[in-house]
């Protein structure tokens, strides 16, 4: 098998997909050249400045939707510091395995990711 | 989910059951080398030789033009490089010349890289929006160093037929200006892997000198291909050993897919009589399709394709997306070409044809055969925009 089912289960039964009206932060990764493009929305408590909400919208192969579900998943309630922390390993962790030409799709979550606080951060 | 549906019969295609029953007994009781002049050895011999005939018939040349080889990859790479490897050490100023297309099968143009990597001068033909190559355009390429021209009869990603019986025309002409001027001739290649089933192959009337075909697409065995190599048409071999196939591919002939092969083209001609059916099938897949669902784009030129193959464009979801979740639906289709599932690239065929590379990551092809039916296009023309819809729904893309 080319993708683990966790990986087929994000991919096919996303539960982080759409858009946040006025998020607090905003990121993008990857170019339609290669095929993939992520878009992450974050919604942060102002006090606790932990990720009360998350959102994607991802065009892409199925590694790379199931690597933004996933991403969202793992941050969720996250501080922003520790969501920068989670390196693009945990996510391929987190989702069994990936095929070698796909860990890119992982390394794009994690930049949209970190694209994302920073558009926050920026908005401060 | 009752039944999975395959439409991807570009890339292979299941083994007929007679075909299966004809070569079996040369696994296991008629098991002979056809080099050995025992009765095993023979038994082998004829049933080889008989396949070799069918193959000549259906080709309409003699039999002693038809090599056996590994796969059709591997009869691409023995005349591309064998021809060429021909005219190297001629004379040290001789360079030889080949010219292909953009939109040919890797097995053709990765042999020619190789080749242009050493040395050897490679001119890929553009096409036209629709795929086609122009002949004026390749006329003006030929040279008097150009030893071959290899354009593929049909293409596997979005089935355009080329003019191959043009292009043979054109190079009698310029071969005779040639043969006058005592200038080296240009041979003409054609890989015919996805025409057999549908189009006229009778290698007189193609003008062509070598042609590629393959068991696995023709309801034959896979591990199995075939070359006609035109009486006089210098090849030196690739692989060399106890000397098979005159010399040209040595090893033990693979006796029971040979005899596949055989049996598998004989029963081709039979098979026409669906050509209309399959046609008015993927026309259906075709409309219904482009109706039902907004924002894709045809691949696939209506007028001058295969029958069975199409190829959609759909914004907004990502090829291989769609492939997988068609899968998770039981529909069996491919992106671009099932070889390029291997790579992130988008499909060079769909970017020769003026596609941006967004729009080529979003390609889906699908491919009808013998066995499709209408209940399973329906199916498809059921599912397929809720998968489409979904997708976009993830992307954002309304």
């Amino acid at each position: 098998m080319i993708y683990s089912k966790k990986v087929l289960k994000h991919f096919l039964h996303p539960k982080f997909f759409g858009k946040i009206k006025n998020a607090d932060g905003i990121g993008k990764a990857g170019n339609p050249l290669c095929g993939d493009l992520m878009e992450l929305y974050l919604k942060i408590d102002k006090k606790t400045k932990k990720i009360k909400d998350i959102k994607f919208q991802t065009t892409g192969c199925c590694a790379a939707i199931a690597s933004s579900d996933m991403i969202c998943e793992v941050v969720k309630g996250k501080t922003i510091k520790g969501a920068l922390k989670v390196k693009f390993e945990d996510i391929i962790k987190k989702l069994g395995k990936l095929p070698p030409v796909k860990v890119h799709c992982s390394i794009l979550a994690t930049q949209a990711l970190k694209s994302a606080i920073e558009n926050y951060k920026k908005k401060l | 989910m009752a039944k999975r549906i395959y439409l991807d019969y570009a890339s292979t295609t299941p083994i007929d059951p007679k075909v299966f029953r004809t070569l079996l007994p040369f696994l296991k009781d008629n098991f002979g080398n056809p080099s050995s002049v025992h009765y095993f050895g023979q038994k082998a011999q004829v049933a080889m030789d008989i396949a070799r005939e069918k193959i000549a018939k259906f080709l309409g040349c003699s039999s002693e033009e038809i090599v056996f080889t590994g796969s059709a990859t591997e009869a691409n790479n023995l005349i591309i490089k064998g021809l060429t490897s021909y005219f190297l050490p001629q004379t040290s100023n001789f360079r030889p010349h080949i010219i292909t297309s953009q939109i040919e099968h890797k097995a053709v143009l990765e042999p020619c890289k190789a080749l242009g990597e050493k040395g050897v001068e490679i001119t890929y033909l553009p096409v036209n929006d629709q795929g086609l190559i122009q002949i004026s355009r390749l006329a003006k390429k030929i040279k008097e160093n150009t030893v071959l021209v290899s354009t593929m009869y049909a293409n596997n990603e979005i089935g355009v037929i080329q003019p191959i019986v043009e292009i043979g025309k054109l190079l009698k002409n310029i071969n005779r200006i040639k043969e006058k001027s005592k200038v080296q001739k240009t041979y003409f290649h054609t890989d015919a892997v996805q025409a057999i089933n549908w189009l006229d192959c009778k290698v007189e009337r193609l003008g062509v000198d070598l042609l590629t075909l393959s068991g696995h697409k023709i309801y034959g065995p896979k591990g199995i291909g075939a070359l006609y190599i035109k009486k006089g048409t210098p090849i030196e071999a690739q692989i060399r050993g106890g000397g098979q196939e005159q010399g040209l591919r040595s090893g033990t002939e693979n006796v029971s897919a040979i005899v596949g092969l055989g049996a598998a083209i004989a029963k081709v001609k039979s098979q026409k009589s669906k050509v209309k059916s399959i046609r008015r099938l993927r026309n259906k897949l075709i409309k219904e399709t482009l109706r039902n669902i907004p924002d894709v784009k045809l691949n696939t030129p209506l007028q001058n394709s295969l029958p069975n193959i199409v190829n959609f464009s759909f914004k907004g979801a990502e090829g291989e997306a769609i492939v997988i979740a068609l899968d998770q639906e039981g529909i069996c289709v491919s992106t671009g070409s099932a070889c390029a599932a291997k790579s992130l690239e988008p499909s060079h065929v769909l970017l020769a044809l003026g596609l941006s590379e967004e729009e080529a990551h979003t390609s889906v092809r699908f491919s009808l055969g013998r066995y499709t039916t209408e209940k399973e296009i329906n199916y498809v023309l059921k599912v397929l925009p809720e998968v489409i819809a979904k997708l976009r729904k993830i992307s954002g893309y309304l």
